[in-house]
């Protein structure tokens, strides 16, 4: 049962992945709708990002992350090095929680 | 071009330090609820989506593989899209597309999307997909052997995600069009998450591409 379920988890997911990097080449897709391709994945990864920053498991996370993701979030829009942007928004989390900060 | 790959591993070098980490974790807590190694092992390595493992551990552990499998796909849809939008970084060629295909996770396609269309942007793609994809895995054993990993959320890994998700995302959102998408869509997401299963709120943000089919009321307001 273990191994059915990771097999068709993994199957699954291959699938998705695969299917998009093919039908690519096969959809006769119109200029116009190519273009917005790139803003669907801005949209989904953003989208991800936001949720993964204020939920955790379909609930308000805490103050600690959203805060630390805020700085790094304002780090990266004011053009700083990404590293210095992962690194502070880390810290910034650690540190609040540190400091008991839910 | 030798600066670009230098900045580019740069970049790429906190991303995999929290990867190991959190795939350390993984194997540590995949243990812990008595999933045996070589699943474990199968799951970062086949499987290879963290919060679809995350998921599928709780989900195999409580009894219900059935779940796991649904829910895992529900998160996993969203590749899909990604694959349309940077099919053609993946590569050309069939050994390429195969390959590529199992290492476009969501880092893997921002580092992608940060970099100019062509050369640099594939290099981009697959520089990141293998490092990160060596990073989950390995941290994934070393939770393994250890048996045991420090709470990520102890060194605040699980707010460096999402700040290094948009600091890839930054270039593109300076465009004023694709941020709209992205702010409406992100609030899409945010206030349907406590009311659907995980995975469809996030699928739910390309309903805010249909601000891309008025722009001509948007172009009628002064800036």
């Amino acid at each position: 049962m273990l191994i059915a379920t990771i097999v068709a988890l993994a199957l699954g997911t291959y699938a998705f992945r695969l299917a998009g990097v093919l039908l690519r080449d096969r959809l006769a897709l119109s200029e116009r709708v190519r273009a917005t391709l790139p803003v669907a994945a801005v949209a989904l990864l953003a989208a991800l990002a936001v949720t993964a920053a204020l939920t955790e498991g379909g609930r308000f996370a805490g103050f600690a992350r959203p805060a630390g993701v805020l700085v790094g979030a304002v780090l990266a829009w004011r053009r700083a090095p990404f590293v210095v942007v992962v690194l502070a928004a880390a810290g910034t989390t650690a540190a609040l929680r540190l400091l008991h900060v839910p | 071009m030798r600066t670009a790959e230098r900045t580019l591993l740069r970049d790429l070098a906190p991303i995999a330090a929290a990867m190991l980490a959190v795939g350390a974790s993984f194997g540590a807590i995949a243990r812990a609820a008595e999933i045996p190694v070589w699943a474990v092992i199968a799951l970062s390595s086949a499987l290879y989506a963290g919060a679809a493992q995350f998921m599928a551990v709780g989900l195999i552990a409580a009894g219900s593989p059935f779940a796991a499998v649904l829910a895992g796909l529900v998160i996993n849809a969203r590749h899909l899209p990604f694959g349309l939008a940077i099919g053609d970084t993946v590569g050309r060629r069939w050994p390429a597309k195969l390959v590529g295909s199992h290492l476009m996770t969501d880092e893997a396609t921002a580092f992608a999307l940060a970099q100019p269309d062509g050369a640099q942007r594939r290099r981009a793609f697959w520089t990141a997909g293998v490092v990160l994809f060596m990073a989950w895995n390995i941290g994934t054993v070393i939770g393994v052997l250890l048996g045991a990993a420090a709470d990520p959320a102890r060194f605040g890994l699980d707010a460096a995600f999402p700040a290094g998700l948009l600091a890839l995302l930054m270039p593109a959102l300076r465009d004023r069009t694709t941020r709209t998408v992205a702010v409406l869509g992100s609030g899409i997401a945010v206030v349907t998450t406590p009311l659907l299963p995980a995975g469809l709120p996030i699928l739910l943000a390309l309903v805010a591409l249909a601000v891309l089919v008025w722009p001509r009321a948007r172009k009628e307001q002064p800036c």
